[in-house]
């Protein structure tokens, strides 16, 4: 079977050789860390290429914060199982770092009921600044645009929101997310029973239509791209300056089939701002759950848009039980 | 391997036989497929019972495989006729040794239930189970625990099928006996125990939920929800029913996403224990409106106040009767029952089977009413007052009794 090498799920040309350090400057081993290998595996899915990793001040404390709080988390589950390691992986999706009991209000708990987790949120809302810095830092040293650092701080407004704004807002530390595999789905779900069906949450329902359109944009986008790369269509900044056949055809196979297509360029800004207004308007649904809005669904109802409907509600309007298992009646 | 003259050939004839293979292979497989799901039909194929308005959502599937299996302790159900009494008889009471709730039956018809009671509840032990070694005119003495928790639990059967008429004829007559708890067993199923902190490490909300127990359902929710809504009466709903109450979660009273958790936790409980989900009583959009439940929904109201009444008038006191091992593991606490123990996963306890018809000893606190006056029971609001009021009920019981056995074959019409 011949298949041109673009028409691939894997990358098929690696460049391996000696690595890229980028600017030969007199820091640079210093600054850069201290390795830079290949990879074949990691070379099919993208740079074969891995480091040299630039750490910096932020990034140790990033990382040293990052790995103090997991191992809280890590140390509190296993405490809760006895210590005993065989427990600890078959209960692994069951076991969380539970919030205080909403009795200690803004206080600081003891730490056997949720004294814990504030210092692992501590450490956690430590390593997720600096690492936020960390982009910002970076992106200056590279004189790029700070679109990343943004784009993160959206994520971040959005576990700010859940774990320090609206506790604070609600008076107690017991409503932020806890951490553990179902327990946080739990939360999930009671949180939008508590307050009335999240659903109902007009900036839940546009953090939705981001969060889907922003997966609909990356599928339109990347098949796009992989559609015209036999055209030179992947070298994209290439083509938003000197725009070439590969543009052409994609802007007009778009055209076609609805009538609008995006720029080489403005089908990033798209994708950006489907991607940050995810979590910017999901981050505002939440703010406003039990401080401004205690019940949506009859929010809803005030603001008429939660029609009722006709008809029975019952099983028995509809037929009876015996003649749906298939005993008397039949 | 091959012969020489192939090799050649196919040497000299190169062909790509991938392409045609595969296209052949998908082809024919998809083919295949759809001839054996035409002819042999869709092996998981399901069937919905609806439960409110279309564009609601609101069904209960099930795959038709296993709705269509009927439960399989139906079939070792066994059952006997009353012997109509025409007065005159030798009662309970008086052939017999300390006959304290039963006394009334006339002999024949108290040797019925004794014998139907043994296959119900000790099929294996018999007799022996409840009155030990004994002689026959030894019966009357209470050495053994297991008779004087019998005594109890007959007058709890009496209880549920007079009080909890709502409850347990909600849709037409089924009743409750002990078969429907015991399915043979000495010791029912789905029984619970309190099961106290899931963490000795924890304090607080932390320590009782997050970990695999019965009692939570083998799910992460809490693992206290049997224990605080069908023993002590704990709050259920956890919902404003304002778009705006000015309220904090740290003041007392006032319910939490953790309260939230531990309703979720009855609620799976209960969906389990009959085989149903959510929309079987709620339209999930509004969990908590009362003008968005199916009549389900106000049976269930019974069954969470009749298990809350099994549980503290007769199940917790019997507690000093029981030896320990009859005792729960933890706090050594009287067992104790819930939804599950007499539905065991089916919407109506042995799918809808009236287990009550035939024993109207069991059907009332009060004297037993023969003849097929009890069957007027359901079509009453009263049990009690159909049973005083016997002459009459006959001749409506008669017309009932007609009509109910054909309303079925009338609902399957659609």
């Amino acid at each position: 079977m011949k298949y041109p090498e673009y028409q691939n799920i894997f990358t098929q040309v690696q460049v391996q050789g000696p690595p890229e350090w980028g600017m030969d400057i007199e820091s640079a081993e210093r600054e850069r860390g201290t390795w830079a290998r290949f990879s074949v595996l990691v070379g099919w899915m993208g740079n074969a290429q891995l480091g040299p990793l630039y750490l910096g001040w932020t990034g140790m404390v990033s990382i040293a914060t990052g790995i103090l709080a997991l191992n809280i988390i890590g140390f509190n589950m296993l405490a809760q199982v006895d210590w005993s390691i065989p427990e600890f992986i078959r209960q692994l999706f069951w076991l969380a770092l539970e919030p205080p009991s909403p009795e200690y209000g803004l206080t600081i708990p003891p730490l056997n009921d949720g004294g814990w987790y504030i210092i692992a949120s501590f450490f956690l809302l430590i390593s997720v600044m600096s690492w936020w810095a960390r982009t910002y830092l970076l992106a200056m040293e590279h004189k790029m645009g700070k679109h990343v650092f943004w784009a993160f701080g959206s994520a971040i407004w959005l576990f700010l929101v859940l774990g320090l704004f609206r506790p604070i807002l609600m008076g107690s530390w017991s409503e932020a997310v806890p951490y553990g595999i179902f327990p946080h789905l739990d939360w999930t779900t009671a949180f939008s029973i508590r307050y009335g069906n999240l659903y109902y949450n007009p900036f839940h329902a546009l953090s939705i239509v981001f969060l889907y359109g922003s997966v609909l944009l990356f599928a339109m986008h990347g098949a796009t791209i992989l559609a015209v790369t036999r055209y030179g269509g992947d070298r994209e900044l290439e083509q938003i300056i000197d725009r070439g056949t590969a543009s052409e055809r994609a802007a007009l196979f778009w055209r076609w089939t609805m009538g609008f297509n995006a720029t080489m360029e403005g089908i990033h800004r798209w994708a950006w701002w489907f991607a940050v207004l995810t979590p910017i308007t999901g981050g505002i649904g939440i703010l406003l759950t039990g401080t401004v809005v205690d019940n949506w669904f009859i929010w809803a109802q005030e603001h008429h848009f939660a029609p009722m409907y006709d008809g029975s509600y019952g099983y028995e309007a509809y037929g009876s039980y015996e003649a749906f298992i298939g005993q008397g009646g039949d | 391997m091959l012969p020489k003259w192939f090799n050649d050939w196919n040497s000299k004839n190169p062909a790509d036989i991938y392409g045609p293979a595969i296209l052949v292979g998908t082809l024919g497989g998809a083919v295949f497929v759809a001839i054996a799901l035409v002819t042999l039909g869709q092996p998981y194929k399901t069937d919905s019972m609806q439960t409110g308005p279309r564009g609601t959502g609101m069904s209960v599937p099930e795959f038709v495989t296993e709705v269509k299996m009927a439960d399989p302790t139906i079939e070792a159900y066994y059952t006997e006729e009353p012997y109509l009494p025409e007065g005159g008889e030798t009662l309970a009471k008086d052939e017999y040794q300390n006959v304290q709730v039963l006394g009334d039956l006339t002999v024949d018809n108290f040797n019925r239930l004794m014998n139907a009671m043994t296959q119900w509840v000790a099929p294996d032990e018999g007799c022996a189970y409840c009155h030990g070694d004994a002689d026959l005119e030894d019966y009357g003495e209470d050495n053994l625990y297991t008779k004087v928790v019998s005594r109890r639990m007959i007058q709890m059967t009496q209880n549920i099928n007079e009080g909890w008429d709502g409850h347990v004829n909600a849709n037409a007559q089924v009743g409750v006996n002990c078969y429907t708890c015991h399915r043979g067993q000495n010791v029912p199923s789905d029984i619970w125990f309190k099961i106290g902190p899931t963490t000795e490490a924890t304090a607080g909300w932390a320590a009782v939920q997050n970990r695999v127990t019965v009692q939570s359902q083998y799910t992460s929710l809490p693992s206290d929800a049997l224990e605080t809504f069908l023993l002590d009466y704990g709050r259920i709903g956890v919902h404003n029913l304002e778009s705006h109450v000015a309220e904090y979660p740290d003041e007392e009273g006032v319910t939490t996403w953790q309260d939230t958790e531990r309703t979720f936790s009855l609620m799976n409980y209960v969906s389990n224990s009959l085989g149903v989900n959510c929309n079987f009583c709620h339209n999930s959009r509004a969990f908590y409106d009362p003008e968005q439940v199916t009549p389900q929904w106000s049976t269930e109201q019974l069954g969470i106040g009749m298990v809350q009444e099994i549980n503290n008038d007769y199940l917790v006191p019997l507690k000093d009767e029981y030896p320990p091992e009859r005792l729960g593991p933890v706090f050594a606490d009287a067992p104790k029952a819930a939804c599950k123990t007499c539905h065991k996963g089916y919407q109506q306890p042995m799918q809808g089977l009236n287990v009550i018809a035939d024993w109207p000893e069991l059907a009332t606190t009060e004297a037993p009413v023969y003849a097929s006056a009890e069957e007027a029971a359901p079509a009453e609001d009263d049990t009690a007052e159909a049973a005083a009021d016997d002459s009459a009920a006959d001749d409506a019981a008669a017309d009932d009794a007609a009509t109910g056995d054909d309303a079925p074959a009338d609902g399957d019409s659609n």
